[in-house]
Parts: C-alpha cells; sequence; structure tokens
C-alpha cells in the first residue's frame, strides 16, 4: 500500500533527529532509505512503525492517516536489525504469531505459516528454536513472521548486518524477489550504499535528520544533489577548482570544459574513480595530470590506485584488470592520468 | 610440560577446596540423618541403634502435623502475595524512567537490612492492633514482605537481560500489551519467577523470628521445632527436619525442572 510522510519532526531535547522529512513510496516500490548513523533513518523508521510519535506531521498509509495509532493497528511487517525473534518459541510459533494476535482460525493460520515458511524454503524447519537456525535462517524465519499477515507495508531495518558478505549477497536476492513477488511496499533503512544500489527501485540519502536527494540509483550515483550524497554514495573524487563561464580551472588537470556554463567562483567537479583513466588512451584524452602512485590496491576485477598530482590534490583511479594484462602501474611511478571531459558533474553548492 | 603440570597443581587444589566446602555444607545432613533413625530417647550422636520410631512419632502427633499443614498454608500464600506485588514492582524499577527510580531500587532490599526482630516488634505492634496476631494469614502476610526483596531483585535482573526489541517486534505484529506481557515476556522470564516463588516459598516455610511473634498460639513448623527443643529433647526434631529437607529437595527439582528449559534459552540467546 502506498505511504506518505509529511514534514515529520522529531526533536529529542534541542536536537532535531528528523528536521521535516516528506517521503513517498509507491505500491510496490522497494525504497531504500540510505544514511550514515546518526542521521535520523531509524528515528524515521520508527515513526512509521508507530513506535515512535513526531512532535509534528502526518503519515499515511494507503491514504489513511496512522500518525498516532500504536503499532498493533498499523499492519506492518517489521524485520528487525537482530531479527527479535522469539527464543522460546518455536519457528512455526514465531511465524505464527501475528496471526494468532488477529484471532485467525487455526486451520487458516496452519495453512499461512506453511506456505510462507515453504516461500523462504524453511519448510522442514517449523519445529526448531530460533538458536538452532544459522544467522541467515533466523533472518529468513523474521522476514517469514513479517510478511505472513499480509502487511500493508514491510520494514527492513539493517536486516543483513549481523551476516557474511556471501550469505548477505544471495539474502539480498531472495528479499528482492520476495518482495517483488508479494508485491509489497518496502522500506529498507541501510548505511551500506553497495546494498542500497543492488536492491532499491529508489534511494532516499538521509544526513542530519534531511532527506538530501530521492531518485533512482543510477541518477545518484551519477548526478548526486550534495556534495554530502557525491561523497556517501560510491567512491568519489571532490575537486575544488574557480569556475569562469564554460570551463573551471582545476589544480593540477588545468582548464577543464563544462557541459553548462556555471557562475564564476569556486566550483566542485565530481569524478568517478572509474572515469579517470590511466596508460596509452589517456593521451586522446582533453584534460590530464601527472601524478605519482602512492598505494595500489588490488581487488580482483580491478585495481584501486591512489595518486598525488603535481600541483594538484591525492585522486583516487578505478583501472580494469584483465588476468593476463601486466598491473597497471607500481607503487612510486610517475604517470600520467586523464578523463573526459563529459564523466564530470558539477556538484551544486549548498 | 611445566606448564601444564602446574596447572594441573592448581586443579587439584582447587578440587580439594571444592571438596572441603562441599563437606562443610553437607556435614550437619551426615549428622541430622543418623540421629533421626535413633533407637536411642534422647540426641546422642552416634546413635546406639536404629528405628522408624521418630518418625512414627511425628505422623501420629496431631499437632506435628497440623503445624506442617500451616506452614506450607502460609509459605503458599506469602510466595503468591510476593510474587503479586513483587514482579509489577520489577517492573516498574527496571523499566521507569522516573528520576528517583534508582532509590527506589536500593530500598527495596529494606525488608533484608532492617533486623529481623525489629521488624517482628514492629508487626506485632501493628498486628495486635488489627488482631491479626495468630491469624495464618496474617503471617504470611508478614513474611511476604521478607520474601519481596528476592523477589524483585531475582525478577530485575532477568527484566534487565531481557532484550526489549522483542516486545517492539511483538507489538509491531498485532499483539496488545497484556498479550505481550503474557506471552513473550514472562515466558522468557521463567527461571527468574521460577526461582523467586522458590525462595520466597523457603524464606517463609523456614522463618521463625517473625512466627514466633506473630504466629500465637496457632504454629508453624519453625515454631513447633523451636518449642520442641525447649521443652522435650528428643529425636523427634531430627526425623522432621529430614523430612523438611526432602520437602524442600523436592521444591528445588521441580525448579530446575520447569526453569531450565527456559534457562538455557535465555543464556543461548
Amino acid at each position: 500500500m502506498q505511504l506518505s510522510v509529511q514534514r515529520i519532526v522529531r526533536r529529542f531535547g534541542p536536537v532535531a533527529a528528523l528536521g521535516g522529512v516528506d517521503l513517498e513510496v509507491a505500491e510496490g516500490e522497494f525504497l531504500t532509505i540510505l544514511g550514515p548513523s546518526g542521521s535520523g533513518k531509524t528515528t524515521l523508521l520508527k515513526a512509521i512503525a508507530g513506535f515512535e510519535i513526531p512532535d509534528e506531521g502526518t503519515v499515511l498509509l494507503g491514504g489513511e492517516d496512522v500518525t498516532l495509532a500504536p503499532p498493533r493497528q498499523r499492519d506492518v511487517g517489521m524485520v528487525f536489525q537482530n531479527y527479535a525473534l522469539f527464543p522460546h518459541l518455536t519457528v512455526a510459533q514465531n511465524v505464527a504469531f501475528p496471526l494468532e494476535m488477529r484471532r485467525r482460525p487455526r486451520a487458516e493460520v496452519a495453512r499461512r505459516v506453511e506456505d510462507v515458511l515453504r516461500l523462504v524454503e524453511l519448510q522442514s524447519f517449523g519445529g526448531r528454536l530460533p538458536r538452532q537456525l544459522s544467522g541467515g535462517q533466523q533472518q529468513r524465519v523474521a522476514l517469514a513472521r513479517a510478511v505472513v499477515f499480509g502487511p500493508r507495508l514491510l520494514l527492513l531495518d539493517e536486516p543483513f548486518g549481523a551476516l557474511d558478505r556471501k550469505l548477505r549477497e544471495s539474502l539480498q536476492l531472495e528479499v528482492r524477489r520476495l518482495q517483488r513477488s508479494l508485491r509489497l511496499t518496502t522500506l529498507f533503512i541501510t548505511h551500506d550504499q553497495e546494498e542500497a544500489l543492488i536492491m532499491s527501485d529508489r534511494i532516499a540519502v538521509m544526513d542530519k535528520g534531511r532527506i538530501q536527494q530521492i531518485g533512482l540509483p543510477g541518477d545518484l550515483y551519477a548526478r548526486p544533489a550534495t556534495r554530502f550524497v557525491a561523497d556517501f554514495l560510491g567512491e568519489s573524487n571532490l575537486l575544488e577548482g574557480t569556475a569562469s563561464a564554460a570551463s573551471a580551472s582545476i589544480p593540477g588537470f588545468g582548464e577543464v570544459p563544462l557541459a553548462a556554463p556555471q557562475p564564476a567562483g569556486p566550483v566542485t567537479l565530481l569524478l568517478r574513480p572509474e572515469a579517470l583513466r590511466l596508460g596509452g588512451e589517456v593521451e586522446a584524452l582533453p584534460c590530464r595530470a601527472r601524478g605519482t602512485v602512492v598505494e595500489t590496491v588490488f581487488l580482483g576485477l580491478s585495481a584501486k590506485l591512489r595518486l598525488r598530482l603535481q600541483d594538484g590534490p591525492e585522486v583516487l583511479a578505478r583501472v580494469p584488470l584483465r588476468p593476463s594484462a601486466p598491473p597497471p602501474a607500481a607503487e612510486g611511478e610517475v604517470v600520467t592520468v586523464g578523463f573526459s571531459p563529459e564523466d564530470v558533474h558539477v556538484v551544486p553548492r549548498a | 610440560m611445566r606448564r601444564t603440570r602446574r596447572r594441573s597443581a592448581g586443579n587439584i587444589v582447587l578440587g580439594i577446596f571444592a571438596a572441603a566446602v562441599f563437606a562443610f555444607l553437607l556435614l550437619p545432613l551426615l549428622v541430622v540423618f543418623p540421629i533421626s533413625l535413633s533407637s536411642a530417647a534422647y540426641l546422642q550422636f552416634p546413635p546406639p541403634g536404629y528405628s522408624w520410631q521418630w518418625y512414627q512419632r511425628y505422623l501420629d502427633d496431631p499437632s506435628w502435623i497440623e503445624a506442617t499443614l500451616r506452614s506450607v498454608q502460609v509459605a503458599t500464600l506469602c510466595t503468591v502475595l510476593a510474587m503479586a506485588l513483587g514482579v509489577p514492582l520489577a517492573f516498574f524499577l527496571v523499566r521507569s524512567r522516573f528520576p528517583g527510580v534508582r532509590v527506589l531500587d536500593r530500598v527495596t532490599a529494606a525488608p533484608i537490612i532492617v533486623p529481623t526482630i525489629i521488624l517482628s516488634i514492629a508487626l506485632y505492634g501493628v498486628f495486635a492492633r488489627l488482631q491479626l496476631i495468630g491469624a495464618w494469614y496474617g503471617l504470611a502476610v508478614a513474611h511476604a514482605v521478607l520474601a519481596l526483596p528476592f523477589v524483585v531483585i531475582l525478577v530485575s535482573a532477568g527484566l534487565r537481560g531481557f532484550d526489549e526489541a522483542q516486545e517492539q517486534a511483538a507489538a509491531g505484529l498485532g499483539a496488545t500489551w497484556p498479550r505481550i506481557i503474557w506471552r513473550v515476556t514472562l515466558p522468557q522470564l521463567r527461571p527468574s519467577l521460577v526461582s523467586a516463588a522458590f525462595l520466597s516459598f523457603i524464606s517463609s516455610f523456614d522463618e521463625l523470628v517473625v512466627a514466633m511473634f506473630l504466629s500465637g498460639a496457632s504454629m508453624t513448623l519453625p515454631k513447633k521445632m523451636f518449642d520442641n527443643i525447649l521443652m522435650e529433647i528428643d529425636p523427634t526434631i531430627a526425623a522432621v527436619s529430614v523430612l523438611q529437607i526432602l520437602l524442600v529437595s523436592v521444591a528445588l527439582g521441580l525448579t530446575s525442572l520447569f526453569g531450565r528449559g527456559a534457562l538455557t534459552t535465555t543464556i543461548t540467546r
């Protein structure tokens, strides 16, 4: 069901944890709230779940005002960071819990528990206690319990934090598959930008109690609206310089032509590390600089190089690797790097 | 080599120490058991011969049986009262954000700190006015005062180790507060609750000082035992002690039986 959050404010003493947040989540959409700890994303989630009453603003769920409704009346399924499974109940009893609270007939409870356990591939685990399951299995039980009663909204509060990388990746895809097949409106909270990029229909980046930017993952990555978003989402080189009409003067690179003219004065350009090239092709690029390789990190498919530019700042470059090709450059080597002006994004000034 | 040898020497010393403590704990039982089976008519150790006569004496004497039943009755009501008052109080003390709550937490230990005899005299004054002297339920109320700190301390400790996110989860899944407490919180506090109930029961069942002041003519078992020692020193008291020990052991067994499943769950969570 559609979720609409309007101008939510929540203050803790003099600090505004939420400073007027607006958010629209369409029916069936998977929207991620991405932000560092302390950005207010958990407070926002609590206000939507009903564990926190906002000082100002409205929460609408399918058009119904639920701002002041207690959690049990909201029909919102939630997966907690540590899962919050009931340790004294079996898997099946855990999953049956929301149905029993709704006083559904016993036969229906049994059938729906079985169905949802099959959906998360735990049909043979119904009789076990949570502590007899692995972390990933517990996570799936928590998910089953959150969706079994057909919630109007699914909330996921950093549910993958405690899992190792491999398991996390497979569960991310599984959650996404489940969410699509049930057409569940989902709000996902995370501080992990990679996770946000993988899973979301749209991402809202939060900082200091406000939503900094909301949009498609690709748009946010390519055209961040603020310096914070540029820095937080993915790796970035933020080049400081001086704009004059259709070009900007950047230390190390010289004059960089801009796609759209900028007012004269200081300017920040975003250059993603993968847009910075190295080696033979550089000669053909209009924007070049020479620098010393300070550090190289091997990452499998690519290598990450940190370079100190002559008369300029330190920059990151990410160069693709092929198994047969020699390493791009050694530490201490002086190389030429370059980029194409259309790969540059001007970060708007706040 | 040297390291393992040293560690095993430490283990042996620790083992000897533990054995000594166990002997210290169990020695009284090793004296009481044989005496209860003594053939002599007075307390003598080691007994000259063996018989069941003192157990028979206990079972045949209605005043002993009456005292035993009264003690069970008093201890049961005491347990019910202490739990009914102590469990909600523990919730308040742990969950409340009320500023003075830390101080109140200390105050609940008052009945342990105040000498029992002072408490008894004070209660005697109040109970005399209310004409509760000699009433078994009056004694149960007095015992509940003494048992309350055990309940509050144990249940608070259990509650502090409980993950409140579970209550949020339950609320989010559609549960009302009474059902959250009943289905989610209390089942997980079971080890604390069972231990608290057991200690309440035993503290009342074994209590002498308050009973001497308040029980009047209707005696509890400890009071009857005390009077028995004053009047006629015979091994009946040893037989009663053994039966009392057996009863407590059964209660302890039940405690671990009902407390265990939940206990391991709480620990491994």
